[in-house]
């Protein structure tokens, strides 16, 4: 029997378009990419581990995945709670509310770190009220985390909030009438059914937040070993000509995205069995 | 995902009116500290010294300059990537192949990688120390440090958009309607432009408008490659970078107030695409049940 690489279908076009796509891909994504692990492995095994683990590097990362996942992680409950609301209860303005959640996506990063620096500054609009209760915002690792809250500040909203649209209220009726109380009802209906698209949430505002670098670095102040991410530190090794360091940094960088975005896809396909929507990037 | 049906609101399926009041209370907060308070303070920022100082902002040469690199980029990227959103669409909704998830998986990357490492990837390649460095250079084409390479690293980040758009909306229609038209003769072409482009016409502006903001709005990437000179490869978004670091803080925001006007454009398009989306579904739901 012959390969069949394709199903049969009447419809023309598969060659041209599925042609365009690989090839286009292939120019733009896939070979350039391939030239950042050609290039650290200019490297030997050793010069590569050395680069990899130098203090500073190890505690950008430690900075990085860390503030990263303490972002995603904060989000994860303000965004529930924030989808929650738009979904369940009637307030008004509810409308602009909801179309503003967006803003993170549509605005440049360079624009939202300039604008937190200056809030959280000592004599910014929400760094004087800070001063007084000693909490430095600007130039500290939690500047770089209350940054990785507004950019990745969508991800779970957007996730959860068509699942919660699509739940029906009856099942939480048929719990009530066998005298469920409302916390028990959200236990054991409402936050099973949600828990994927939650995950999924987490994870692409986990992923975003870690290779996030222009709303940061405004805000972060840049010291080494305490407030600089490994983006950042990727781009400094470019400026000095460390060509090969760099894309050493990168390559460890690109290794656990890709394990998170394998982590996301197999959320969605999860979420998906259990009848959940499609998340959206 | 706003103007949803309305809920039936018993007490059976609400919360009490003291937590449901919390909890809007807890929302509002979190937003107004996280979004709000910042998008005033653009604007706040931006006009603080008067508007002369505002509008000499903005018609400064190199601001212009920039303005129109951001522009270029935006218009060779997105029409890019919409014609690759659409091909890969193509392929991927209508027919059934092997390394199909595959595919799907890889149109994301650039959702996952770093914007640096965007940048850093082209400086590897095209760089004086990259790979086509020396060619480049002996034929005298300059792309790291010069606008191809602006462009470049502008498409790349912009990739996903469009496809990650359509391929679900192509997906869910079917493809029915192409199927019946190429049986009663239509040509490809002919279906393309008569029955697929007209059902994913929202879909497709919808990803090019998410695709637009985020070209228009690039930064890491742009970075990377641009070289940072004055007048010839500053984007909007390295203009605001420069100027903010240089303590103009009156003009490093009223440029930011511009790309913050675009992003809000972005987003008023895009509530008027989901209401009419919305509204378009609704009706078809009351056809199917009555």
């Amino acid at each position: 029997m012959k390969l069949r690489l394709r199903q049969p279908s009447v419809l023309p076009g598969f060659g041209l378009t599925l042609g365009f796509a690989i090839g286009y891909l292939s120019l733009i994504v896939l070979i350039p990419l391939a030239m950042a692990f050609l290039r650290a492995f200019d490297l030997s095994w050793d010069q590569f581990w050395q680069v990899v683990t130098a203090p500073r590097v190890v505690a950008s990362y430690r900075l990085t995945f860390g503030a990263a996942f303490l972002a995603a992680a904060f989000n994860t409950v303000f965004g529930l709670i924030v989808a929650w609301v738009l979904v369940r209860y009637r307030f008004p303005g509810q409308r602009l509310v909801d179309a503003l959640v967006d803003l993170p996506f549509a605005l440049p990063t360079a624009v939202a770190g300039i604008t937190l620096a200056t809030l959280y500054s000592s004599n910014g609009w929400i760094g004087q009220y800070l001063r007084p209760l000693d909490i430095k915002v600007a130039f500290t690792p939690l500047g770089v985390i209350v940054a990785l809250v507004f950019i990745s500040l969508p991800f779970v909203v957007r996730t959860v909030q068509p699942v919660l649209e699509d739940l029906e209220t009856e099942v939480e009726e048929v719990a009530a009438s066998l005298g469920a109380d409302r916390w028990q009802i959200f236990q054991r209906i409402i936050f099973p059914a949600i828990r994927p698209a939650l995950l999924t949430g987490f994870t692409l505002a986990f992923a975003r937040a870690i290779g996030e670098y222009g709303s940061v670095i405004f805000i972060a102040g840049n010291l080494p070993m305490v407030s600089e991410i490994t983006p950042l530190l990727i781009v400094a090794k470019l400026e000095q000509y460390d060509y090969s360091g760099a894309a050493a940094v990168s390559v460890v960088m690109l290794v656990i995205s890709f394990i998170l975005l394998l982590l996301i896809n197999l959320f969605q396909r999860w979420s998906r069995l259990q009848g959940g929507a499609e998340a959206m990037p | 995902m706003s103007g949803s049906t309305p809920r039936a609101a018993s007490a059976t399926t609400t919360e009490a009116p003291l937590i449901r009041g919390a909890l809007i209370t807890i929302a509002l907060i979190f937003l107004t500290l996280f979004l709000f308070i910042p998008l005033a303070a653009v604007f706040y920022e931006a006009l603080r010294k008067g508007v002369g100082v505002y509008l000499a902002a903005i018609t400064d040469p190199y601001a212009l300059a920039a303005i129109r690199l951001t522009l270029l980029s935006a218009a060779i990227a997105v029409p890019l990537n919409m014609i690759f959103g659409i091909a890969a669409a193509w392929a991927i909704a209508r027919f059934e192949f092997y390394g199909k998830s595959v595919l799907i998986t890889l149109i994301d990357l650039p959702f996952a990688v770093s914007p640096v490492i965007a940048g850093l990837i082209y400086v590897l390649l095209f760089g004086a120390q990259g790979w086509l460095g020396p060619w480049l250079a002996a034929h005298d084409i300059k792309i790291i440090f010069a606008v191809p390479g602006i462009v470049l690293a502008t498409v790349f980040v912009t990739v996903p958009f469009v496809a990650r758009e359509l391929i679900p909306l192509m997906q869910a229609q079917g493809a029915d309607e192409e199927e019946a038209a190429l049986v009663l003769g239509a040509s490809g072409w002919l279906t393309f432009w008569r029955i697929t482009l007209p059902n994913i016409q929202w879909g497709l502006l919808y990803g090019v408008v998410l695709c637009t903001a985020r070209a228009m709005g690039e930064f890491g990437a742009v970075s990377v490659v641009s070289g940072h000179i004055r007048g010839l490869t500053n984007t909007l978004p390295l203009h605001v970078e420069i100027l903010y670091n240089e303590y103009q803080f009156a003009a490093a925001f009223a440029c930011a107030s511009l790309l913050t006007l675009l992003a809000l454009v972005m987003l008023a398009i895009k509530a008027l695409i989901e209401g009419r989306t919305h509204r378009q579904q609704r009706a078809m739901l009351a056809r199917e049940t009555s």
